[in-house]
């Protein structure tokens, strides 16, 4: 109990100072980790991560690499349930509903925290097959819907003018990016209410980086989004709330302008200026 | 570098040598040969195909081998002779000669001198050889004209027969199992199922003595023939399959025997203990075996696969399983034969006998407690399902770990990842696991001699009588036609052509099977691939 309190405390401390702006103040957290740690067999991947995600905003997770962050993010959608000999400790809870509940519904919580892997692997579908997946295995079988929510996802991801005309084509016909953007679109169509990105433009040349940028910030009106990257000035970009790792420790949090103009930690403005070792 | 290169080559040289042997000595058998008139210097003439040219190592004499046909004149009853070169005055193809592929005896060769018989036509002024070809189509109408009813009469009866006798069995049976004092009414219907027996009995006996009268009456239509020596031989117009004269005939003449030939290989029943006419109850029995085989195998193979892949936790068992899985691939195949005929022959039909068919068993005939292409499938399928499993599993194990987890990540169950993306992700390996199956399975003979095949199957395993599939029969198979022919004939020397044209036929048709599924396979993997970035 004094542990829980006293992250209760330094996550407050943590959080982005009141001043500001309109879209953060109204913020509030859909997703809270309470100590949450994390074994792969032995070692301890995650160390005790106390952090709040906010509804309608970007959180960029940084930190070197190999230091948790994928970790983290996959313990959100229970992804790690798929590795043997994992050990999850803590709480973590989606609008106040224990996660790592053994009872709770697993299908339900993925479709409601959608994912962007750090790869891109389509399925050896059709485009429109592929965006329609998560729909057709909920059961959706109206054609309209699956139409429409098919189109609007591709559209979103930006890539509907791209492949609007060979919809039925083999999806692995796609290049690099566009197999990002159509995961994105895929990840999307089922509406989830948190998309988490996983490195969505490693691999990706500048433009398409751009083209995903804008499409985070769109996505941002409707989505709670938390995105993983190596690149700085993309955190700096497209975030909201940075979030700072290193070797499994939460190590700083708070509004991206704030963690990079002025970070409280060392470790933090090292890492950033890229002095980090 | 060069050992390896040196092994490979050995390899498939050896490969290239058997294919070789199998084409060249398969692929003329049916082609019309020349006959030789080969004149001894002591005055004897001899008719027939040079097949065979022999040098002796020690003496360096040279002899050839001459197929003679006319078996039943031969004192030693041999269609072959061999010839030294030396012993030759002189040798020559004259026109003229024929050939005749018969029922029984092998062939004939001889030269033509008159064609005689009630039912022959008039000979008017047509030449010998139309008289002949006339003669022998007009014999061989009349006699199915003649003898067909009386052949379906009787095969009606004899089935009748066949009830009958197994109803007085039940019947015998059962008075057995029953307390004596309702024997009395089973007594009256087994006089009555006897009464019935005799009186079938004589009715196939009457018909049987007209089957003989008739071709008592149609064994005096002969053509009378004159062989090397001069020797006059009346040859049955009914034992006649086939005319030819090799020395008198076209490129095209021959073309259209070959293509006859190959016909009747296909769609005939074979003749002469099997080294004669065709093959196609085997072929039929070679491919149903193999789909039986298939429908079984490759479902439990897949299911099991998946099993091992995607649900088994314990990875220790898993492991052992799946060391298990491939030594059984390592067991003698005759091994698997004595399994199938302990276990499935004996255990399963054995008890499905007793409950379905007791008075079969009691009387001697079980039903399926014996060999029968049900069984001696289900014994292959044992066999082949191993690669199956362990194709399938790794098939699944080589999909990228991101399509699985995109799936689940979209809410997808295990069951659904399974269903619509895993699955068929994997099925060109499947197939690839079944392909294996199905060439291991068509070269197998050993485990079906014990389970099922015989030389000579009276009866096709599926036919046009109720219930249509009978797995129960016994039937027939190409690889098992190879050694039989081969190995257990008589005549060894006549029944090698067989034996060369079976086993190119089976290579053609494993060729053809697996040939199919590679294309299916192909088909699969081009919607499949994924494209590496
Ligand atoms: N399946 C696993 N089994 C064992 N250890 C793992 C497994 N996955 C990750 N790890 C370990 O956990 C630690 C954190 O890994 P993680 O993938 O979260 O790093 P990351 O921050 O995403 O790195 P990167 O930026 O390179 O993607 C690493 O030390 C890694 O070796
Ligand atoms: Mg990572």
């Amino acid at each position: 109990m004094s542990i829980a309190l006293e992250n209760e405390q330094k996550l407050s401390a943590a959080t982005p100072s009141e001043g500001h702006t309109a879209a953060h103040a109204a913020a509030s957290p859909v997703v809270q980790t309470r100590d949450l740690r994390l074994y792969y067999g032995q070692s301890e991947a995650l160390k005790g991560v106390t952090m709040d995600f906010h509804s309608n905003q970007v959180t960029a997770l940084i930190g070197p690499s190999g230091c948790g962050k994928s970790t983290l993010l996959r313990c959100l959608n229970r992804m790690n349930d798929l590795i043997d000999e994992v050990l999850v400790t803590g709480s973590i809870l989606l609008d106040g509903e224990e996660v790592n509940d053994k009872t709770l519904d697993v299908i339900e919580l993925r479709r409601r925290v959608g994912m962007v892997f750090q790869r891109a692997v389509p399925f050896p579908k059709s485009i429109y097959e592929n965006v329609a997946y998560g729909l057709r295995i909920a059961g959706v079988r109206d054609r309209k819907v699956v139409d429409e929510a098919v189109e609007q996802s591709l559209r979103r991801s930006a890539l509907w003018d791209e492949v609007k005309d060979r919809l039925h084509e083999s999806a692995l016909g796609l290049s690099g990016g566009q197999h990002q953007r159509l995961c994105i679109a895929r990840a999307i169509a089922v509406d989830p209410e948190i998309v988490l990105m996983d490195e969505p433009c490693s691999a990706l040349d500048p433009r398409s980086t751009t083209r995903i940028e804008d499409l985070i910030g769109e996505l941002r009106r409707q989505y709670t989004i938390i995105i993983v990257t190596h690149n700085m000035q993309q955190a700096a970009r497209v975030s909201d709330y940075t979030a700072f790792l290193y070797e499994g420790e939460l190590i700083e949090v708070g509004a991206t302008k704030q963690v990079f103009t002025k970070p409280e930690r060392k470790e933090t403005e090292d890492y950033i200026t890229g002095r980090f070792g | 570098m060069w050992a390896t290169a040196a092994a490979l080559t050995a390899m498939l040289s050896l490969v290239v040598v058997l294919l070789y042997v199998v084409l060249v000595n398969g692929l003329h058998v049916f082609w019309p040969a020349y006959v030789a008139e080969v004149t001894r210097v002591d005055g004897e003439a001899l008719l027939g195909e040079i097949t065979r040219r022999a040098t002796n190592p020690d003496t360096d004499e040279v002899s050839f081998q001459l197929k003679t046909g006319n078996r039943e004149l031969d004192p030693q009853r041999q269609d072959f002779r061999w010839v030294k070169e030396k012993d030759i005055r002189s040798i020559s193809y004259p026109t003229g000669i024929y050939v005749l592929e018969r029922v029984e005896n092998g062939n004939y060769y001889g030269r033509l001198e008159r064609v005689e018989g009630p039912h022959v036509p008039a000979a008017g002024d047509r030449s010998g050889d139309e008289a002949l070809s006339s003669g022998v189509t007009a014999v061989q109408q009349k006699a199915a004209e003649y003898l067909g009813p009386i052949a379906r009469n009787l095969a009606a009866l004899s089935h009748q027969l066949q009830e009958t006798r197994e109803a007085i069995a039940t019947l015998q049976y059962r008075k057995t199992r029953l307390p004596g004092d309702q024997h009395q009414r089973l007594d009256e219907q087994l006089a009555e199922a006897e009464s019935r027996a005799t009186q079938l009995k004589k009715q196939s006996d009457y018909w049987v003595a007209l089957q003989q009268k008739r071709l008592a009456e149609f064994r005096t239509d002969v053509a009378v023939f004159k062989d090397a020596s001069g020797k006059s031989t009346p040859i049955e117009m009914l034992d006649i399959v086939r005319i030819y004269q090799p020395n008198d005939m076209g490129l095209l003449a021959k073309l259209g025997h070959y293509v006859k030939k190959i016909g009747e290989l296909l769609w005939d029943n074979p003749r002469e203990s099997n080294t004669e006419g065709g093959l196609f109850p085997a072929i039929f029995g070679t491919v149903m075996l193999i789909f039986l085989m298939a429908i079984t195998c490759f479902p439990l193979g897949v299911l099991a696969g998946i099993y091992l892949g995607e649900y088994a936790k314990d990875r220790h068992l898993v492991r052992l399983v799946r060391i298990a899985v491939n030594n059984l691939a390592g067991i003698p195949s005759i091994v698997y034969g004595i399994f199938g005929l302990g276990f499935f022959v004996y255990g399963i039909g054995g008890l499905i006998d007793q409950w379905i068919f007791p008075e079969r068993v009691a009387v001697g005939s079980p039903t399926f407690g014996t060999g029968g292409i049900l069984w001696a499938s289900l014994t292959l399928g044992l066999l082949t399902v191993p690669v199956v499993i362990v194709s399938t599993e790794e098939a699944l194990r080589a999909i990228p770990r991101g399509i699985r987890e995109g799936s689940l990540a979209l809410g997808a169950t295990k069951y659904q990842t399974l269903l619509h993306v895993l699955v068929p992700m994997a099925s060109p390996g499947m197939m690839t696991g079944f392909i294996l199956a199905m060439a291991r399975a068509a070269g197998e003979v050993a485990p079906l001699m014990i389970t099922g095949v015989v030389k000579l199957a009276p009866q096709l395993p599926l036919d046009g009588d109720f219930p249509y599939f009978h797995l129960d029969r016994k039937f027939m198979h190409l690889g098992f036609h190879i050694y039989d022919v081969g190995f257990q004939s008589p005549n060894v020397e006549a029944s090698k052509p067989m034996v060369y044209v079976t086993t190119l036929l089976l290579l053609l048709i494993v060729l053809l099977m697996t040939s199919t599924a590679i294309w299916l396979r192909n088909r699969m993997r081009k919607r499949c691939q994924l494209r590496t970035l």
